[in-house]
């Protein structure tokens, strides 16, 4: 299914997957059933749910709309829009710059070891924002660890690294992987024959590339691209710790200085911003009239001779590894092993990991539960009002965590204050967010057993009640499971929203990392970090692989 | 054509390609074990051979896809390919047409065609060659708004648009239904001998490789088995197992003893020097049936009938209980346990006796 494979979990293009085609319409063969009315009230509560951030913040600014107004029509939102567009410009050509010669490296070269290249190359996906941003500073500040080795050179000062240059560095390092991946795909799919009949036709190697290779993989590199921008757009760790005023560091000013309107103003801004590039994304997928002309054998492609061209290719790979994996670990285990000798505070952290993964597990379990109830209906009694919910629960997702977070805050004060600032706030506001992650694969999991199979077992002779501990438990638990674990895995890292949402005195290892990265406090928050990715990272990884290979 | 080394004495300028001793393996998989033929220059050529006997393989290596690990490619008179030289693919002044046609996605027709014509295409040429295969007014469409046939055609167009020395088709037919293919067939044949280029196409098909080429060398296992005229390799069959590949074949046991074979269909001319124990091979439709037949006639039961419409198949037993089949047209109709009379009529190949056969 897309959406595991997907890092930012888009909601399904209506071309997508066949599964769910066939699904529908064998439903619809069978006279589509009307749901209980109990599991259709179930549905309703999770749409409302999953719809009540983007519906409040509407309510907010409608509520106060001059002030909203005023905070938007200015010169400085201008300015602000620019600086955000232009980030995201800067960093999805960056990315993209990494992530074509890595890919045609990986795919179509002899380059020596090329699969674990892959494997390396696409790990960074993996590392939260604010880890990568932490590290960034912690070499690169001034007095920083770069700065302590050559000083013996003589060398006083280091460029400055706040604001966009560091942003855009960090940035395309954490989401240059959003366009390897789809690229690799796209390479592999790519028929080589095309290229025989350039070569054949009298083009040299290099511009068979230009005029053949790279106008079929403009599709992977645009849907990649737009990909990398809502990132880039939607991040708030990166730009907070390094300073750099997009729209979400901004939000997350104006909230700390009580201009909560401004702040659900801009908020709005974002979310539209983020809407246009959704739409462009559902178009970019959507031009795929770029396949193979005719269905045929196809040989696999046979790799290119890289010669002498060998060891600056693989100095490239060794380039971005060493800067997004080597670096970032050997500067957490130095600042980790910094910390050891003075004395690390075990008890603090063992608290901090415990509510990180006391707010994650919640967060699966609930939003598991409601994917179920979303998969449910949406596969089982297809029709306009179960559509209609499926499409809600994927609300949550396109915007971005510290808009989901104002707008909660918003409705704690003003609606739900005994909910306010309660772990069930923040438990809701993480489930909401990650719904579309768990959707994903129940539904997957849900349509590999259409009722047909269950037809086919009771005419084997086995009663309900047996066809559903046979055949459909499971069918379902693995897609079940794996949807809880990947809104786990990404609650587990979760920013923003645990910032705007914990209760008073509820740290979480990402909290801590931050809170400690932007008082300066490097040391402290190495462990923090060490212990995040350890947990995080493996199964991500192996998660994202197989999502990657399901598709 | 400035540096084609013509006329070089080593290969007279009539041929349009010739091989000599090609090798290729894959790992430990020989694919070609030493192929040999010979292209006249203008000539069609089909390599035909079951799945894996390496004719794809031999293709590419005419392109420069592949590179040989041994043996020589002549192409209108250059040395394309030797142990001292590899000419790379985009300097052989070769047109390929791949299996899927690999027609560029993103550019239109025109495009396509012209693609091999350089930077600055010459439109004129386009035209042209989208004219020869019926398409001059298709330029502007889009590779995917056409039909499978129409794409087989700009695949050809733009092979021929460089006006290349040789044609090389990989399976150019197989991704069509049949009654489009049937078609196809004799329009590219046609084509291509308008365009008066040497071509060489593989296939898996018989009466595709027999129906367009004026030369079908057949390929099994990485080596040459036959290289003739299609009626040569399918009425001359070289061996038993030639003579099974390239349609349904009757096989009579016999006697040869100076120069006549005796079986049981008659005493038939053969060569002089056979002795012993021969295979009379006999097409199906090389046997006549009849109420009465010549001298040599012998009776037989019909035991079973297919019946096609245009043609039907029998099965007759003969007195020694071999039961032979006999292709005939659709009337008169005969039925099972009419009494016939079974002659040879067509030609018939005779061969020392293989004791099994080769063919699984």
């Amino acid at each position: 299914m897309a959406t595991a494979a997907d890092p930012l979990a888009l909601p399904p293009s209506p071309a997508a997957p066949a599964g769910l085609v066939e699904g529908r319409s064998s439903g619809r063969l069978l006279g589509a059933r009307r749901p209980p009315a109990a599991l259709l009230a179930l549905g309703l509560v999770v749409a409302l749910a999953a719809a009540l951030p983007a519906l409040y913040l509407v309510v907010v600014v409608a509520g106060d709309a001059r002030a909203a107004a005023d905070a938007v029509l200015t010169s400085r939102s201008l300015g602000l829009v620019l600086r955000s567009a232009g980030l995201a410009v800067a960093v999805t050509a960056s990315a993209i710059a990494i992530a074509v010669p890595l890919a045609w490296l990986t795919v179509r070269s002899d380059l020596p070891g090329r699969r674990a290249w892959a494997t390396l190359a696409t790990l960074p996906l993996v590392m939260p924002s604010y880890i990568a941003a932490y590290v960034f500073v912690a070499v690169l500040r001034p007095k920083g660890l770069l700065q302590e080795a050559l000083a013996p050179l003589g060398v006083q000062e280091l460029p400055q690294i706040y604001g966009f240059l560091g942003a855009w560095l960090v940035l395309t390092l954490c989401t240059y992987p959003l366009v390897l991946l789809p690229l690799r795909a796209a390479l592999r799919r790519l028929d080589p024959s095309v290229e025989e009949a350039a070569r054949v036709m009298g083009r040299s190697p290099l511009e068979v590339f230009r005029t053949v290779v790279l106008p079929q993989l403009m599709p992977a590199i645009g849907a990649g691209g737009v990909l990398v921008a809502l990132y880039v757009l939607s991040d708030f760790g990166a730009v907070a710790i390094l300073r750099f005023d997009s729209f979400t560091r901004e939000i997350y000013i104006a909230f700390q200085s009580a201009q909560r309107t401004e702040a659900a103003a801009l908020g709005m801004v974002l979310v539209l911003v983020m809407l246009l590039l959704f739409a462009l994304y559902a178009k970019v997928r959507g031009a795929r009239a770029l396949h193979r002309s005719s269905p045929g054998t196809q040989r696999p492609a046979p790799p290119v001779r890289l010669g002498r061209w060998r060891w600056p290719a693989l100095g490239l790979c060794a380039g971005v590894v060493a800067v997004t994996l080597v670096v970032p670990i050997g500067v957490l285990l130095y600042w980790a092993s910094k910390d050891v000798s003075t004395g690390v505070d075990v008890a603090t952290i063992t608290a901090e990991a415990g509510n990180s993964l006391l707010a994650a597990a919640a967060a699966a379990v609930a939003a598991a539960a409601a994917a179920l109830v979303v998969g449910v209906l949406s596969v089982r009694f297809p029709g306009y009002a179960t559509r209609a919910i499926e499409r809600v629960g994927y609300a949550g997702y396109a915007l971005p965590g510290i808009v989901v977070a104002l707008a909660l805050v918003f409705f704690g004060t003003r609606v739900a204050l005994p909910l306010y600032q309660t772990l069930a706030m923040l438990v809701f506001a993480l489930s909401i967010h990650y719904l579309p992650l768990a959707v994903g694969p129940v539904g997957a999991a849900l349509m590999q057993v259409p009722p047909r199979l269950e037809e086919a077992a009771r005419g084997l002779g086995r009663s309900p009640l047996q066809v559903f501990r046979t055949i459909t438990r499971p069918l379902v638990t693995s897609g079940v499971l794996a949807g809880a674990a990947l809104v786990f895995l990404h609650a587990l890292k979760e920013l923003p929203a645990t910032l705007l949402l914990a209760p008073i005195g509820f740290e979480t290892l990402a909290t801590d990392i931050f809170h400690q990265t932007t008082t300066g406090f490097f040391e402290a928050a190495a462990i923090p970090a060490l212990i995040l990715l350890l947990i995080a990272a493996p199964p991500l990884y192996l998660l994202n692989e197989k999502g990657v290979k399901g598709t | 054509m400035s540096d084609n080394g013509k006329g070089n004495g080593l290969t007279p300028p009539c041929v349009g390609l010739r091989v000599r001793g090609l090798q290729k393996s894959f790992g430990s998989v020989r694919a070609v074990a030493g192929a040999d033929f010979t292209v006249r220059s203008g000539g069609t050529c089909a390599l035909l051979g079951p799945s894996g006997c390496g004719k794809t393989t031999t293709l590419r290596m005419i392109a420069g896809l592949e590179r040989p690990d041994a043996g020589e490619i002549v192409v209108a008179g250059r040395v394309v390919s030797s142990s001292e030289r590899f000419v790379a693919p985009e300097e052989r002044r070769i047109g390929m047409v791949f299996q899927d046609y690999a027609l560029f996605p993103h550019m239109d027709v025109a495009a396509n065609v012209g693609y091999g014509l350089g930077r600055k295409p010459d439109h004129g040429r386009v035209r042209e060659a989208l004219e020869l295969v019926g398409l001059g007014d298709s330029g502007k469409r889009m590779v995917h708004e056409l039909s499978g046939g129409q794409q087989q055609r700009v695949a050809l167009a733009r092979a021929l648009a460089p006006t290349p020395d040789i044609v090389l088709l990989d399976e150019p037919f197989s991704n069509l239904d049949a009654s489009l293919r049937d078609r196809l067939r004799q329009e590219v044949s046609a084509i291509l001998r308008t365009a008066g280029v040497t071509a060489v196409f593989v296939t898996h098909d018989q009466e595709e490789a027999m129906s367009i080429a004026e030369q079908v060398v057949v390929m099994r296992e990485g080596c040459v088995e036959q290289d003739g005229t299609p009626e040569e390799v399918y009425l001359r069959p070289a061996t038993r197992w030639m003579a099974e590949f390239l349609g349904d074949i009757e096989v009579l046991p016999g006697e040869a003893r100076e120069g006549r074979a005796k079986c049981e269909l008659g005493s038939l001319p053969t060569e002089v020097h056979l002795d012993g124990a021969v295979d009379v091979l006999v097409r199906p439709e090389g046997l006549a049936v009849g109420v009465s037949g010549p001298s040599s006639a012998a009776s037989a039961e019909v035991v079973s009938r297919r019946f096609f419409g245009h043609d039907q198949l029998l099965g007759l037993r003969l007195e020694s209980g071999q039961v032979v089949r006999s292709r005939r047209l659709g009337f008169p109709a005969w039925h099972p346990g009419d009494h016939v009379q079974v002659w040879i009529e067509g030609p018939v190949e005779i061969l020392p006796r293989a004791d099994a056969p080769a063919v699984a």
